[in-house]
């Protein structure tokens, strides 16, 4: 599908680079005038695919996170978050919610976060080349104040 | 030597100018008033402040007010229930307060209301009083 608009954006897996993403991806979505909340589940969903390959994907390295960023027709956003790290085994088992790898501390909730917060959710992985998370999120289309 | 109470109070909100997490201590209560955004990385920090003190004086609540929190992804979730873990160690338990109505939908989705208990107070008017 043609892109009305895109961008890119890439950056070491280091965890102050979180908020950074999120933010990022919200300032550009803004462009299709989401409600607050609608943001809000946005970047709720951009944290947990980042967190994921920072926490997950380069788990012992520090590697580059790459988010390729497009607007497509209906108010829609496409996030795509790439990793070159080490990959998922089982993709179906590591979307169950409260399955983690990662110890007491992570909830596991990463997927069902992004699976109910977006429209869309696809993850391709291959154990030792990566893992690509593809979201789409449509925003409700509102009145615009001048037309 | 020894260290008062008092002073340790006073040592404790001296470190706690810049951080993400403030620290009240009354009575068997220790209430952690986290403000920002809470993700992987910012959980790490709020969680080695809290568990530094709780662990010390083993209160037997220990309320998480979220009333100055403006995002929170899973990790917040995580942040909570590794706090519910510690407590039990001593069989203490964990309240959620002031959860903003924003950050509902993950708390909800992590089932959290059927974990901990939740409630609204207004922190600054219980401190004048």
């Amino acid at each position: 599908m043609k892109a009305l608009n895109e961008m890119h954006l890439n950056f070491p897996s280091i965890s102050t680079n979180e908020g950074f993403a999120r933010a990022v991806v919200a300032a550009f979505a803004v462009q299709l005038d989401p409600t607050v909340d609608e943001l809000c589940d946005l970047k709720t969903a951009v944290s947990e695919a980042v967190t994921n390959a920072i926490v997950h994907g380069y788990r012992d390295t520090i590697g580059t996170v790459y988010i390729d960023c497009r607007l497509l027709k209906d108010n829609t956003v496409q996030v795509k978050v790439r990793d070159h790290g080490c990959g998922i085994e089982d993709v179906e088992q590591a979307m169950e919610p409260l399955f983690t790898t990662a110890g007491d501390e992570r909830a596991g909730l990463g997927f069902a976060v992004m699976k109910n917060f977006m429209d869309k959710l696809k993850v391709q992985s291959k154990l030792g080349k990566g893992t690509t998370v593809t979201m789409e999120k449509s925003f409700s289309p509102r009145m615009r104040q001048n037309g | 030597m020894a260290k008062t109470e008092k002073q340790e109070e006073q040592a404790d909100q001296e470190n706690q100018a810049n951080k993400p997490v403030r620290l009240l201590l009354h009575e068997n209560t220790l209430t952690a008033v986290i403000s920002g955004e809470i993700d992987h990385h910012s959980a790490c920090e709020i969680r080695e402040i809290i568990d530094m003190t709780a662990m010390r004086v083993r209160p037997e609540e220990l309320v998480l007010d979220f009333g100055a929190v403006h995002f929170m992804d899973s990790s917040g979730v995580g942040l909570i229930l590794g706090r519910c873990k510690m407590m039990e160690i001593w069989h203490g338990h964990v309240t959620i307060q002031n959860m903003p109505q924003k950050l509902e939908r993950i708390v909800s989705l992590a089932g959290l209301h059927e974990l901990c208990e939740f409630r609204k107070v207004d922190v600054k008017h219980e401190s004048a009083e």
